[in-house]
């Protein structure tokens, strides 16, 4: 007689494949990244410095932590060609900065990781209030930004034209440090009005992205107006930044959205994007987010050992690992914390919520646009 | 109990919630909702409905119900979130979650009762006896002439501190006046601005009229540079960054001072009790408290007698009615104005007074909290760092100063005690601009007459006085 598994039964069969998918995943990039014939001079310079053989040694994802932790430090000024893996030689490079408000920004090269990642992603966001062949608008940086092509491909990628502003964030952390808060609202106007200006040029924009901070503006520029985001007909919204906490969820939902979608993400231009948990009322708008496994792993870390994940439920540091063929980032510590989360039926594995900044490192952190 | 956000009079509450605790014993006293910075933008679009409900109210009905107000303050069990409150709950409360003696707590609840009852009296005074129905409508005539005057704003902002119940009294007039209020109370004592609502809504002040947002300082900023017109309590970095902005008014330390003139300093003796009541009063927490008494000779007599009788003072329980000291309840501060002032000594003129008569070092630590015993320093030159500081405690530099350097090198100054009988001094007092509330005589700096401006005129700072003609 065939037996039904439970559904506890079920989850476990999933997160055992999930693992077993990520050290099976692990090796083929560690054994791009090491190979004389494929992998990057950064990497494989790496490897002697530190006396290891990483094909032979790692095996599963266990065994990470033999390269220490990546230092984003490393990204820091030229030449980019030693982060190229040779068995990309040739393929058109993007590069795709962070940070840069002052001196010289961390860089990454990237070739096709936006765009597989952002199809992943497309396919978590509900074709109700994503509607494919939607127009989108890209209400977020524009510049040497991963994200901004990135979302031009998703919504390209669903079959629709991406609209942009110009916005530039560092000149916003820029105005933030010096305290020119007039400057700065001004900044913000300039934004929001080439956004309205493209809602209200009838390109049945339906989609949008931004941060919670222009979200704001934007929902309270046409509120003022008698308008609604809604009303200007965008149905779905994909969001996310460190400001994404549960009662800024509960009052965008209540109070900015009109009824249109808005689903969080968690991200930066090492990782790739973290999809998030459906939340609402129910959950008291709680936020929890997964990253792409196996290309991307969220763990969280107790703060006295990195190498030691937290209890479920529990508070610790924010550790991201990418794996693709363009990237190797093992166990960078992020800027933020949060509160480890159980695996479930969509993404069979740990997840992180309450994530905010670092608590050490909150005093320093200038949060601009995002 | 919980403290909900308040949004145009209706409770909100917040997913995010702070504790407040008994700074002695731990005990919970309540929760408070937290505020985010866009619930304050959001609500500001509405910020015209508070002045239009105010306004449907004439002016001395309005009165009424704000004297009506100040008795249920004083005197009324009123509701405090989802609970209520007795005038007894409320010092103890505020006592528990600020480290203030609940004797202050009383006093300042007299205090501001005093400004709610005694409304009608103060406002006239503010206004120069304007019949107050002109700043509701608009406009009207006065002594045959016509006359205008515009609110620049239709609420008042105010980010409010936590170190002295007592400020509170700057905000009250605005409802009067038919203006909205937007607060931020301070972290440990969202009591004050809590229970004012309270009464008014009791006493039948629009709810809609009235907006309180516990929260973090992104909250602060948000009401700061959302209303046209605000007012800010912090420290000196606080002043610095407003003080050039035409819609805020930041009040921070006063640097108040005593200084006594070459004609009356031989007899110092005599006004040794002015002296001591300005920095004592009110646990030295305040902005009006002297810091720092003027003299061109006999400065270490002055600093060693006022060293002896501040010595007496001790820590003493919260609930004691002699004590005249407050807790330091934020972790560490006490340490670091410690710091401060161990670092002001190292200047070879500054010598600390109360030392030999202090029967314990200044800082006294507890398992919860720290007290600093009161301290006088002597300042042989002006030059001396010290010389012009203020910290929240009893805390006084003696300074010796040449009389004709006193007024330039003295320096910003919230109050002014000169005891002095010179004419010519008198003058130079009265033309100096960097002294606000000016007493001439026996007058402590910490007794204030509420008929009179304090720090700028609140009516100046929301109206604007203009021309207005009809066909």
């Amino acid at each position: 007689m065939a037996t039904v598994a439970s559904p506890a039964g079920s989850l476990q069969s999933k997160i055992h494949h999930a693992k077993e998918e990520l050290d099976r995943h692990l090796r083929e990039i560690v054994a791009w990244h090491f190979s004389p014939d494929t992998g990057c001079p950064f990497w494989l310079e790496k490897a002697k410095q530190l006396r290891i053989n990483p094909i032979k040694d790692v095996q599963s994802y266990e065994d990470l932590p033999i390269f220490g932790h990546f230092e984003d430090e490393w990204l820091r000024g030229g030449p980019l060609q030693r982060w190229i893996p040779r068995g990309l030689a040739g393929k058109p490079t993007y590069v795709f900065e962070t940070g840069g408000t002052t001196g010289i920004p961390k860089s990454r090269i990237a070739f096709d990781d936006f765009r597989t990642d952002y199809e992943l992603f497309s396919k978590t966001l509900p074709e109700e209030f994503f509607p494919m062949g939607s127009n989108w608008l890209m209400l977020g940086p524009s510049g040497p930004r991963r994200l901004r092509l990135a979302v031009e491909h998703l919504c390209q990628y669903r079959g629709g034209i991406c609209f942009c502003v110009d916005l530039d964030p560092r000149w916003v952390i820029k105005l933030i440090k010096k305290g020119w808060h007039e400057h700065l609202e001004a900044y913000k106007d300039h934004v929001i009005d080439q956004a309205i200006s493209i809602l209200s040029a009838k390109h049945d924009v339906k989609c949008m992205f931004t941060t919670p901070k222009l979200l704001e503006s934007l929902a309270l520029r046409l509120q003022k107006g008698g308008s609604s985001i809604r009303k200007m007909g965008i149905t779905g919204i994909f969001s996310g930044g460190t400001e994404f906490t549960p009662q800024w969820n509960k009052f965008a939902h209540e109070e900015l959205l009109d009824g249109a979608y808005m689903t969080p993400t968690y991200g930066n231009t090492l990782m790739g994007l973290a999809a998030s948990k459906p939340s609402g009322q129910a959950d008291g708008y709680k936020i929890s987010y997964y990253a792409p496994q196996p290309r991307a792993v969220i763990e969280v870390v107790s703060f006295d050992d990195y190498t030691k994940p937290v209890d479920y439920g529990q508070t610790g540091r924010v550790k991201l690992t990418t794996l693709t063929k363009e990237f190797f980032v093992p166990s960078f510590m992020e800027r933020d914390e949060g509160e480890r989360e159980l695996p479930y039926d969509t993404f069979p594995w740990d997840g992180v919520s309450g994530v905010r900044p670092f608590h050490e490192l909150a005093a320093t952190t200038t949060v601009g646009v995002y | 109990m919980h403290l909900p956000i308040i949004r145009w009079g209706k409770p909100y509450e917040s997913l995010d919630k702070v504790h407040i605790h008994h700074f002695e014993t731990g005990e919970p006293i309540a929760t408070v909702s937290q505020a985010i910075g866009g619930m304050v933008r959001k609500d500001l679009l509405q910020a015209k409905r508070a002045r239009a409900a105010l306004r449907q109210i004439p002016a001395g009905e309005l009165l009424e119900r704000v004297k009506q107000a100040g008795e249920l303050y004083a005197n009324g069990v009123l509701p405090m979130g989802d609970a209520k409150q007795s005038p007894d709950d409320f010092v103890k409360q505020q006592s528990a979650s600020t480290g203030m003696p609940e004797s202050m707590c009383r006093a300042n609840l007299e205090k501001n009762k005093f400004v709610l009852v005694e409304m009608e009296n103060i406002l006239l005074s503010l206004t120069r006896g304007l019949d107050l129905g002109v700043l509701g409508r608009g406009f009207g005539e006065e002594r045959g002439v016509p006359i205008s005057f515009q609110a620049q704003a239709p609420v008042l902002g105010a980010v409010l501190p936590s170190n002295s119940p007592g400020v509170h009294t700057l905000w009250l007039p605005v409802i009067p006046m038919q203006l909205g209020l937007v607060l931020k109370p301070g972290s440990s004592e969202p009591w004050t601005p809590y229970r004012v609502a309270s009464a008014f809504f009791e006493a039948g002040i629009p709810p809609e009229a009235i907006s309180i947002y516990p929260g973090p300082h992104e909250v602060g900023d948000a009401i700061l540079n959302g209303c046209s017109k605000a007012m800010v309590f912090g420290g000196q970095e606080t002043i610095n960054k407003y003080k050039n902005n035409p819609g805020v008014q930041p009040h921070g330390p006063g640097f108040s001072k005593i200084m006594l003139g070459d004609d009356v300093v031989d007899h110092w003796r005599d006004y040794l009790e002015v002296m001591v009541e300005s920095v004592v009063k009110n646990g030295g927490r305040s902005c009006i408290n002297c810091s720092g008494i003027w003299v061109s000779r006999h400065g270490r007599d002055i600093a060693d007698a006022l060293a002896q009788e501040l010595a007496k003072i001790e820590v003493r329980s919260t609930t004691d009615p002699k004590a005249q000291l407050a807790a330091f309840t934020t972790p560490k501060m006490a340490d670091a104005v410690n710091s401060m002032i161990e670092s002001d000594m190292s200047h070879p003129a500054v010598e600390d007074m109360t030392a030999i008569y202090r029967k314990s070092p200044r800082l006294i630590k507890q398992a919860r909290c720290d007290y600093l015993l009161p301290t006088v320093l002597y300042c042989k030159s002006a030059d001396a760092p010290a010389a012009n500081k203020e910290y929240m405690f009893p805390f006084v530099s003696v300074v010796e100063c040449p009389q004709d350097e006193m007024i330039e090198r003295m320096g910003p100054t919230l109050v002014l005690t000169a005891l002095t009988d010179d004419p010519s001094l008198k003058l130079d007092l009265l033309e100096a601009i960097h002294v606000d509330r000016l007493n001439i005589g026996r007058v402590p700096t910490s007794s204030l007459n509420w008929l009179q401006p304090h720090e700028g005129n609140i009516v100046e700072f929301l109206f604007r006085n203009r021309a207005y003609q009809t066909a």
